[in-house]
């Protein structure tokens, strides 16, 4: 019994010694392998008298049950360290940047007009568009500018000859509009405009967003809530606004309407002229002479309409400094605004 | 409109501080620019009297002056202005004074002699641009008076733009109305105080042309004294308003212009030959304008002439002959109506824009020429003496102006504003803008005062009465609105969907000129003739693209140059087209791509983009159609491109678009590094989209049969995978290309083609067979059909 023993040690020192698998399968061979010296124990059981045979055998059978235990339990942590060893190898570093094509990004024009779109559309205005080449007719005669007025110096036109232009705002789109639509009519037009004028604040292509909504007994107060509710939106910001009277030759009342400068809070700074005020949009009742030139009755319905120019809420909502940026294309100030 | 604040309270004088009173007209549609001192703030500068004067021994330029400044001792002061002289009162810097420059005024010595303070000029104090020597004093004034307090110099000048409908406000009169009415205070009207005549001189006029002119006052002055100084207050008030003196005749018509809106004009009588005459201009007109310009005049100019020839672009400008100078003794004085229509554009016409013009163009008060005639006439005796005639007055009352009674609603107040605004109130606001107001039954009748001009219609009173109430002070409504849902079309894709696709795939998105340099477009698009400005801002802005490529490369081209070689960029926007039936102005989308195909990262080999690339992009773009299968892309040819990289973009036959290499030809002539590549489509030929409708799932396998084929160069591989679906049948799910290859095994002039074939039935398994077969059909029709052979 005594090499029995002897042999259950050198066979679990094999065992507890194997550093990898392939050497703890070699030891596996060794004792319990066909021809493995446990093996070969069992196989002379036969010879020994029957009497003894059988606690013999129990003896034998033991030992060989505490070596297969000691061989899967290393076999386990043999596996666990093989894993661990290869995981440890695959590590990488994840700061790595990921691989392929990377987005580009929208205009900042672009992303103001389709915020500007996106919160007028929330209370049921629809875009609409308009030709950008137009005639001297939407542009200004219907929208009483007659020729000579003085408010045509305001607009410093761009022809083709005399009595086709480049638009020089969208409220040329309200006209087309109402020629084709019955109220109520509710829209905003975004869109190119075009001043004959350029210089550091003035851009000889610039956008701007019409709205008009015509129904019956629309009133001044509708108007004031509506852009009221559209700037502090915008801006995301509670801020003060006020309504000064104006003049637009297709409203009446007119209006322009300042917000509090977002630069300094009204404090008066660089940007608001030391007012603490910005002039934002223009806006008024649509004036009876419009209804007139298309045919709505504006004894039954009443409108309004605003405009104002997105590259001024672009500047003041994203900080740029410097209108002529916006069309410089610079892909060093485009990829600012991803 | 400049303002002294001083001028106006003469007027009206309301408790509110200025800037209360800046505050008020801004919200009253009044608005307030800026608001500026009348003068630097400088002190200790008095009046000084030269009492004595002596040739400074060391400097020919220079003289020594004996300044007496008041109390105290006189004060000795070298002085190097050209008219110092004896008994000339002018202001003198005391010792710790200093000047709006920043010279601080200490005892001095110059050139050896000691100088105790300094005499100024009107420059030197920033009350003026230029000066030539000291500024003059009256020479009554006190020595050592403050000059602050001598000039009223602690005074603001409120700068207002005005909108041009607010004519009425060109005047301190129609101001100081706003101002009362704001502070519904009274405002002190001038005197109407007319000027007996004490002669019986007068000058005949004719009115040519009534509908222009409907009204021409005038008057004889005889024997004014030309020399006459313009009294320092009236100076410093035309100063403040802008305005420079250039002598009584000038000054006081200048003077009655600032305060009652009306523009006068001063003849030389003795100049004028005949009588007036308002009339258009007639063929050979030719007139030296004041500011000693020659206008060769057109049919369409209103003109006061005489029987010598024109003399005035009436309600602009002056002629140089019949101009008043420092000789004249004898005026003709001019206070005229002209309608706006007969004076609007005009100006401009020949590059003029006048306080006169200014004023014309928007309405002068047509009631108020008799009343700034006398006022004139009362200024110009008090200054510079001389004897009137009798006032004369040719009109045609059938051209002015009508007063009419305009109807005002209560309940169309209360509906246009959302506010209800008492009677009373209302009532109590037309009065004090000047109006009759009637009281009806049920509304209002209404007569504006004959300076209100744009007040016409009932909605102009009511912005009256909303402006004068205060528009901050009116209710903001968060409306009930109609709750309509729009149409929204599945078969409409989105713009912002082919926008936001192109981002995604690494473009950025310009915005560029619509107009641009015509020869850079010529060398993309030389067949359009593109729609050419008039007036363009400069010769590289001058035509309407056609495409939206020339501003696109313009955009490439301007980044390249900026160490960005690396550029992929869309626009989308209107192209300008003229065509038989008109011009097309029809929205596309358009792109440009230069530099590597993906940015420089690790991991993967750098590779320039090519054709391929880009056509990628677009296929994105057009498989948000839901059917991308619609467009075929077809070797082509266009100018721009080049002759072997060029697809024309077809949806069911028709063109959409284009897709290609820039023509390396033009990208040299245009200055683009390096290959580019460019697509352009029209959005609607993109925007009409295949709503989705369901196809059966097979609920049996498919199998995969890979064939490589072996074709001629030039066979494509658009018509092989053509013949290849009409070959599959019913059983062909997809078929795609996974290779292409030239090389060893093939020959010259052939190509080796990798294609993947899935096939699958709906109703049973496919056996071996039933693929086999199905396989072999496409193979044959491959080689019937382009001569293929399958590649081993």
């Amino acid at each position: 019994m005594d090499a029995l023993s002897e042999l259950l040690q050198t066979a679990q020192a094999a065992i507890a010694g194997a550093g990898d698998l392939a050497t703890l399968d070699q030891a596996r061979v060794l004792y319990l392998g066909k021809k493995g010296a446990l093996t070969e124990r069992l196989k002379e059981l036969g010879r020994l008298p029957p009497e003894e045979r059988r606690q013999a055998g129990q003896v034998i059978n033991e030992a060989k049950q505490v070596l297969e235990t000691a061989l899967a339990a290393r076999k386990t942590e043999l596996e666990a360290a093989a894993l661990d060893a290869r995981l440890a190898s695959e590590a990488i570093d994840v700061t790595l940047p990921g691989r392929g094509q990377r987005s580009g990004g929208h205009h900042p024009v672009s992303r103001t007009l389709a915020r500007i779109e996106a919160l007028f559309a929330q209370i049921g205005f629809t875009v609409v568009e308009g030709p950008e080449v137009e005639d001297d007719f939407h542009n200004f005669e219907a929208l009483n500018i007659p020729a000579h007025h003085p408010a045509r110096a305001m607009h410093d036109t761009f022809y083709f000859d005399a009595h086709t232009l480049l638009r020089t705002h969208t409220s040329p789109v309200q006209i087309r509009v109402m020629e084709q639509r019955e109220p109520p009519v509710r829209i905003i037009a975004p869109g190119r405009v075009y001043r004959c004028d350029s210089d550091v604040t003035h851009s000889p292509m610039f956008h701007q967003v019409e709205g008009l909504l015509v129904d019956e007994a629309v009133s001044f107060a509708d108007l004031k809530g509506v852009l009221d509710d559209f700037l502090r939106q915008f801006f995301e910001r509670d801020l003060a606004v006020r309504f000064r009277p104006s003049y637009f030759p297709f409203t009446e009342p007119s209006a322009e309407v300042d917000i509090q400068c977002v630069i300094c809070g009204g404090d008066g700074c660089r940007v608001c002229k030391h007012s603490g005020w910005l002039e934002i949009l223009g806006c008024g009742m649509v004036h009876p002479a419009v209804f007139e030139q298309i045919g709505i009755d504006a004894e039954r319905y009443t409108g309004y309409a605003f405009g104002m120019g997105v590259e001024r809420l672009a500047m003041l909502r994203y900080g740029v400094n410097d209108l002529r940026l916006f069309f410089d294309n610079d892909l060093r100030f485009l990829r600012q605004f991803q | 409109m400049k303002v002294s604040e001083q001028w106006l309270r003469e007027w009206v004088d309301p408790a509110a501080s200025g800037a209360e009173l800046a505050a008020q007209l801004t919200m009253a549609g009044l608005e307030v620019d800026r608001i500026e001192p009348a003068a630097p703030a400088f002190d200790r500068i008095v009046v000084g009297r030269v009492m004595d004067l002596v040739p400074h021994p060391q400097a020919d330029r220079l003289r020594v002056a004996t300044v007496d400044v008041g109390d105290t001792e006189p004060l000795q002061i070298v002085c190097g202005a050209p008219n110092v002289a004896i008994g000339l009162c002018a202001p003198t810097a005391l010792i710790g004074a200093v000047l709006p420059g920043g010279l601080a005024i200490k005892k001095s010595r110059l050139r050896g002699i000691e100088s105790r303070g300094m005499l100024c000029s009107a420059k030197e104090l920033g009350l003026a641009e230029t000066s030539e020597g000291l500024l003059p004093l009256p020479p009554d004034s006190r020595p050592g008076q403050n000059l602050r307090e001598l000039l009223a110099l602690d005074d603001v000048v409120i700068e207002i733009e005005l909108t041009p409908n607010r004519g009425d406000c060109l005047g301190m009169e129609g101001i100081a109305r706003e101002v009362a009415v704001l502070n519904r205070c009274e405002f002190r009207a001038l005197p109407a105080a007319a000027v007996e005549p004490v002669l019986d001189a007068t000058f005949p006029v004719t009115l040519l042309d009534p509908a222009d002119c409907p009204r021409y006052v005038g008057r004889v002055i005889r024997d004014v004294d030309p020399t006459a100084e313009t009294p320092l207050w009236m100076k410093e008030r035309l100063r403040r308003a802008g305005l420079r003196s250039l002598g009584p005749l000038v000054d006081v018509t200048n003077y009655v212009m600032l305060e009652l809106g009306q523009p006068m004009h001063a003849f030389d009588l003795n100049r004028l030959t005949g009588g007036i005459e308002v009339r258009r201009a007639r063929p050979g007109d030719r007139l030296e304008l004041l500011n000693g310009v020659v206008v060769e005049l057109d049919a369409e100019t209103l003109l006061i002439a005489d029987q010598a020839g024109p003399l005035a672009l009436a309600g602009i400008m002056g002629g140089e002959i019949s101009s008043c100078t420092d000789v004249t003794r004898d005026v003709f004085l001019e206070s005229a109506f002209f309608t706006p229509t007969s004076i609007a554009g005009r100006a401009r016409r020949y590059g003029l824009q006048t306080d006169a013009s200014y004023r014309f163009e928007r309405g002068v008060d047509p009631q108020l020429q008799h009343r700034a005639a006398e006022r004139a006439t009362r200024l110009l005796l008090d200054i510079a003496g001389g004897q009137p005639g009798p006032i004369i007055e040719a009109v045609a009352p059938e051209f002015l102006p009508a007063e009419s009674a305009i109807r005002l609603r209560p309940e169309r107040v209360r509906l246009l504003l959302g506010l209800d605004i008492p009677a009373a109130e209302i009532e109590d606001i037309l009065r004090r803008l000047g109006m009759a107001v009637a009281v009806e039954v049920h509304h209002w009748l209404v007569v504006p005062p004959s300076s209100r001009f744009d007040i016409r219609l009932e909605v102009d009173l009511i912005e009256e009465i909303a402006r004068v109430h205060g528009y901050d002070r009116l209710p903001g409504n968060r409306s009930l609105t109609r709750l309509e849902m729009p149409p929204q079309s599945e078969r409409q894709v989105a713009l912002a969907r082919f926008k936001e696709a192109l981002v995604q795939r690494g473009f950025q998105e310009a915005i560029t000129y619509s107009f641009v340099d015509p020869a850079f477009q010529a060398v993309l698009d030389p067949a359009r003739q593109p729609l050419a400005l008039t007036n363009p801002i400069s010769a590289d802005l001058a035509a309407m693209r056609t495409s939206l490529w020339p501003g696109l490369l313009k955009v490439l081209i301007h980044n390249q140059k900026r160490q960005q070689p690396r550029v992929r960029l869309f626009e989308h926007g209107l192209t300008f087209v003229p065509a038989n039936d008109g011009l097309r102005q029809e929205p596309y989308l358009g792109g440009v791509l230069a530099g590597t195909a993906l940015p420089e990262q690790w991991g993967l080999p750098k590779r320039a983009a090519d054709f391929f690339d880009l056509k990628s992009d677009v296929e994105v773009l057009l498989a948000l159609t839901g059917e991308p299968e619609a467009f075929t892309f077809v070797a082509a040819v266009h100018p721009a491109l080049h002759p072997g990289q060029c697809a024309r973009i077809e949806r069911a036959g028709a063109r959409v678009g284009w897709l290609g290499t820039l023509h390396p030809r033009v990208a040299r002539e245009l200055d683009v590094e390096g290959d580019a590549f460019v697509f352009e489509l029209a959005l609607a030929g993109l925007q009409t989209a295949r709503v989705p409708t369901f196809h059966e799932l097979s609920r049996f396998p498919a199998s995969r049969r890979d064939i490589a084929i072996v074709v001629d160069e030039a066979t494509s591989v658009q018509a092989v995978r053509d013949c290849i679906r009409q070959h599959g049948g019913e059983l062909l799910r997809d078929v795609w290309l996974f290779d292409v290859y030239w090389g060893p095994g093939i020959s010259d002039g052939r190509k080796s083609l990798a294609l993947g074939l899935i096939l699958q039935d709906f109703s049973r398994n496919l056996t071996d067979n039933v693929v086999e077969e199905t396989v072999s059909g496409i193979i044959a029709g491959l080689a019937e059909q382009f001569g293929a052979t399958l590649r081993v």
